[in-house]
């Protein structure tokens, strides 16, 4: 499903070239549940931007869903964002002053869901994460956990392949965090693909399989459950 | 996403930072609102001029001596003696003259008029009883007497206001004349202050009191405003076989129809009033330039929305138009405001100015159009920027 063959990323800031991820391949199968772990600078962030379809790798080739994703400009992109991926972020990225409804909404209004049906699906989905009593709330009035909620809300309203979630729990009280969990997990069961960046190794530890990486570099690709032991310490 | 969606949600933003919209409407509120306020106040003291001279009638021609030529020498307009009480009686008697109902010979100068203790320099016009109806102006003069009939500013110059005259003497270049009436007020303003005139008999003015056999001008009463033109033709060569000139380009007089007296005073007002807009519109930019600012501040501000939206699949023609749209309603709203406040403005001070109070439809026109444009001028690459913003770049950014 995910494909990613000798990806390279390399930022230049005046005479200074940063390899951030140096020649990468790993593929991920429909349904995995994925972990990339990594300290910071390690090259995780990056990789995450490269399979978010946020930004194009320097070198290599990643194919999304069959498709190629370096031949696309600027609104193809948009386009797959919109349609293949949904998005958790650490720090939620609700729109303020907008209620949690509309917040939902929104990834519809850009992907030409028919406006009578929008309403009906970001109550479905708000109505998953248990939030069907807090639809007209503003972000400022919800718990962390709550906006995260909202926003997992949000990256399913499109029926996306894959869910990507960037330290979905970095800012969330841990009792909290085990409740994001157990939603990912339930989103795992049902067949959907989740891809989950993190340097907490025992949120890490909910995923089937982990990628470690540093200096831009795949250091070991694994079982997670089975990896607790041998985990590299960070 | 449907343009309607976009408005309202373009709208909401701008009503959630209630206080930034409106200082940043404001300038685009006063642009609008001073353009609109001169185009209609200049409309209305045009229209003020233009029904000054038409009250002093429509269908009047006025015959004034051109400059003198002797020799290569010419003199100052008006200042030719050739004009005289048998040319006005001529053109009332000529059969070649079929279009004029009545001819008034005229001698005006300025002189000192005192009375007691007070002094005054003012307008002296000699008339015959004809000038009332050819002005349209109530002066009732009996001829060959020592008398005069002054204009309201006059009276009040000298007697004081509201004080009534008649009976008393006044002293015009040190000769007694009896006051037997006052005119009634015609207004002040304009290029010509109709209320600051004494009449006399015109043969008083001639013999007695200047010593003079020529006139400064005939007024002519063409029969009808159709007539104007023939009336001026008919009068024109009368003079000329008179004055013994062939050719029309030497003629020693000028033949002046209200019209063209009009069409002088209108395009002074007209470019007084293209002045002033012109000055009015350079605020409308500056305000324009106030809005572009404030988007700009706008697009910084709101980075992290503008690269959320673009991960979550906005294009970048959806993030152009949002803020495009927020500019347009912005300077819109500005712009109808501008036009109620134009109006207001005018309307008071054409109250206070006691001219005619008009407001065209092209002024509202052009307020919502070209408040509408503004938007998109300066709206334009303040959305350009936001949409051309990377979605990580914009994300990363606190």
């Amino acid at each position: 499903m995910i494909q990613i063959s000798g990806v390279s990323k390399i930022y230049t800031t005046g005479d200074v070239e940063t390899i951030a991820l140096d020649n990468v391949s790993f593929k991920i199968k429909r349904g995995e549940f994925l972990a990339i772990m990594g300290p910071s600078g390690s090259g995780k962030s990056t990789l995450m931007h490269i399979l978010g379809a946020l930004d194009r790798p320097t070198s290599g080739k990643y194919i999304l869903d069959g498709e190629n994703v370096e031949n696309l400009d600027d609104d193809q992109l948009a386009g797959i964002r919109n349609k293949k991926i949904g998005f958790v972020f650490q720090s939620y990225n609700l729109l303020p002053r907008t209620s949690a409804l509309k917040n939902v909404i929104l990834p519809m209004m850009y992907g030409g869901v028919p406006k009578e049906k929008r309403l009906e699906i970001a109550k479905k989905y708000l109505d998953m994460v248990g939030l069907s009593d807090r639809l007209n709330n503003t972000p400022s009035q919800l718990s962390g956990g709550q906006q995260q909620r909202v926003a997992i809300a949000r990256s399913l309203v499109m029926d996306p392949a894959i869910i990507l979630a960037d330290e979905p729990t970095g800012n969330i009280a841990t009792a909290q965090a085990e409740e994001i969990m157990a939603i990912f997990q339930k989103l795992n069961n049902e067949g959907r693909t989740i891809i989950m960046i993190t340097h907490e190794a025992d949120i890490a530890e909910h995923a089937k399989r982990i990628i470690h990486i540093r200096d831009g570099k795949i250091v070991e690709d694994g079982n997670g459950h089975k990896q607790r032991k041998i985990r590299i310490k960070i | 996403m449907e343009l309607t969606e976009i408005i309202s949600e373009a709208a909401n933003t701008l009503f959630t930072n209630r206080l930034r919209t409106a200082l940043a409407t404001l300038g685009i509120v006063i642009g609008i609102g001073s353009v609109i306020a001169l185009i209609s106040l200049g409309a209305g003291s045009q229209k003020a001029v233009s029904d000054q001279i038409q009250s002093l009638g429509s269908n009047l021609l006025t015959i004034s001596p051109g400059s003198q030529t002797s020799g290569s020498v010419r003199s100052a307009t008006g200042s030719n003696t050739t004009l005289t009480y048998d040319d006005a009686k001529a053109i009332l008697i000529s059969p070649k003259v079929t279009t004029v109902s009545a001819v008034s010979p005229e001698l005006s100068r300025r002189s000192q008029v005192t009375t007691g203790g007070a002094n005054t320099n003012t307008q002296v016009i000699g008339v015959e009883p004809v000038y009332s109806e050819v002005h349209k102006i109530t002066v009732s003069v009996v001829s060959m007497t020592k008398v005069a009939v002054l204009g309201p500013q006059v009276v009040t110059d000298l007697f004081g206001e509201g004080a009534n005259p008649t009976g008393k003497n006044i002293r015009i270049e040190g000769q007694s004349f009896g006051v037997i009436g006052v005119t009634e007020s015609k207004g002040g303003s304009g290029f010509q202050n109709q209320d600051d005139i004494i009449y006399i008999p015109l043969t008083t003015a001639q013999k007695s009191l200047y010593g003079a056999n020529y006139l400064s001008s005939i007024a002519i009463a063409a029969k009808s405003e159709d007539e104007m033109v023939t009336a001026q033709d008919e009068v024109g060569y009368l003079l000329l076989d008179r004055h013994n000139i062939n050719d029309p380009a030497d003629a020693d007089f000028r033949i002046m129809s209200q019209n063209d007296i009009l069409s002088t005073a209108s395009s002074v007002t007209s470019t007084f009033t293209t002045l002033l807009t012109g000055i009015a519109a350079i605020s409308l930019v500056v305000g324009g330039i106030g809005i572009m600012n404030i988007m700009l501040v706008t697009v910084t501000e709101r980075t992290r929305e503008i690269g959320l939206r673009k991960a979550l699949g906005a294009k970048k023609k959806n993030i152009i138009t949002q803020f495009l749209v927020e500019a347009i309603i912005l300077t819109s709203a500005g712009g109808i405001i501008g036009m109620f406040v134009g109006i207001f403005t005018s309307f008071v001070i054409s109250k206070l100015m006691s001219i005619a109070f008009t407001v065209s439809v092209g002024s509202i026109v052009l307020a919502i159009g070209v408040s509408g444009a503004t938007g998109i001028v300066f709206g334009w690459y303040p959305a350009r920027k936001a949409s051309n913003l990377e979605p990580i770049e914009a994300l990363r950014y606190e």
